[in-house]
């Protein structure tokens, strides 16, 4: 085909009412969320007393703290899907959650006599965790991957991984209303670890469905 | 003269996204010999043949299509459009099973190519289009080939107007797409 004719195709198919892509990430987590939510109301449940027990600077910690990762994913992801977005400003907030998440983990070692460390860091049921997570996690992953697909992200694998951050973060932080065990310590290894297992799930799908 | 150009293309796809087809079809006919020139660039650095070139940039233009609502318009379009240019380059490249040194030097330094050509021909196209479905690939080809406008296609083909945009639509998604995964 003669590259003049190709221009010719082109410009015969309209722009028509393009969604922008913070929309259509919006648009694709939705399902992945409600799908997520209904998972977690048959099969968990918030933990007994939520509401009392909220302002207790752990519980608070636990789920406020993937709900900030979640809120710094969003845009991470947004920006790693454009060819021109500039992902550091939000690698340098991702950097500084991290540091807080450190600080709370000293904080929780100068507070915790040390004979309890290592029960408060294995905690009640941190396989349950390590499996919860990542089903909590499954839909949102997919909803975000299917919105990304729509971007044009330089690098795939990355754009992925930002995609399993964000459904880890949020699946984390659903999952912390249900979950018994409140130290820093749990938080800081099983947490991490899932979302961490999330984000690597992410990125090979990337690799293979983000190209383009 | 570099301001210019942005000043130029910006406003033109600024135009093009609001459904100016000749807007459209200015920018494209602009950007064309700029990238031919950017990829003959590129494949010399790497020592492919030059053969492939045409290819490269018809790929290059079909993702600057389906991937156009990717740049911010308030943004300068220029690095957007080199950033597309630069990673279907080095997509193709890579499916050819070339090592890629890449450049770091900057775009900008892409200059028009004044030679006119306006008629070079890429097979890559032509042979994805024959994996196309039925009617998208009639549609495509009623355009490409016989220039023939959506009205007049929707005519010879006994089609709805909304049903040809539709197929044109998708036709040129599925080889955006196909150019992505397969040589």
């Amino acid at each position: 085909m003669k590259t003049d004719d190709l221009i010719r195709v082109l410009a015969a198919d309209p722009e028509v009412g393009r969604t922008p892509l913070a929309l259509a990430l919006v648009y694709g987590l939705l399902p992945g969320i409600a799908v997520s939510l209904v998972l977690y109301a048959l099969l968990l449940g918030p933990r007994p007393h939520l509401l009392e027990l909220v302002m207790e600077p752990r519980i608070l910690f636990k789920i406020v703290y993937p709900l900030a990762l979640f809120a710094c994913a969003a845009p991470l992801a947004l920006q790693l899907a454009r060819p021109t977005g500039d992902p550091r400003p939000l690698l340098s907030v991702l950097l500084l959650l991290l540091l807080v998440l450190a600080a709370a983990v000293a904080a929780e070692l100068v507070v915790l006599p040390h004979e309890l460390w290592r029960v408060r860091l294995l905690g009640h049921n941190a396989l349950f965790c390590m499996v919860v997570i990542p089903s909590l996690a499954a839909a949102p992953l997919v909803g975000a991957l299917v919105a990304l697909q729509r971007g044009a992200p330089t690098n795939p694998t990355l754009a992925g991984a930002g995609a399993g951050l964000l459904a880890g973060a949020f699946a984390a932080g659903l999952y912390a209303t249900h979950c018994p065990d409140d130290s820093p310590l749990f938080v800081a290894t099983w947490y991490v670890l899932t979302i961490l297992i999330v984000m690597s799930v992410g990125a090979i799908a990337g690799s293979r469905f983000l190209r383009w | 003269m570099r301001v210019d150009r942005e000043n130029e293309w910006s406003s033109l796809l600024r135009a093009a996204n609001a459904g100016d087809a000749l807007a459209y079809q200015r920018i494209l006919k602009q950007l064309a010999p700029v990238l031919r020139s950017y990829v003959r660039r590129w494949l010399a650095r790497s020592f492919v043949p030059d053969a492939d070139a045409e290819d490269i940039v018809q790929e290059i233009l079909l993702a600057i299509h389906t991937k156009r609502h990717t740049w911010i318009e308030t943004a300068p379009v220029a690095p957007w459009l080199f950033t597309i240019a630069r990673h279907k380059v080095i997509d193709a490249l890579r499916r050819r099973g070339r090592r890629i040194d890449v450049p770091i030097d900057d775009y900008a330094e892409t200059l028009t190519d004044n030679t006119e050509e306006p008629n070079l021909i890429g097979l890559y196209i032509d042979r994805h289009l024959e994996s196309l479905p039925g009617v998208q690939r009639k549609v495509v080809k009623a355009i490409a080939v016989s220039g023939a406008s959506i009205a007049e296609t929707a005519e010879s083909l006994a089609m709805t107007r909304g049903a040809v945009r539709v197929a044109l639509h998708r036709g040129l998604a599925a080889l955006a797409a196909r150019a992505a995964t397969k040589n």
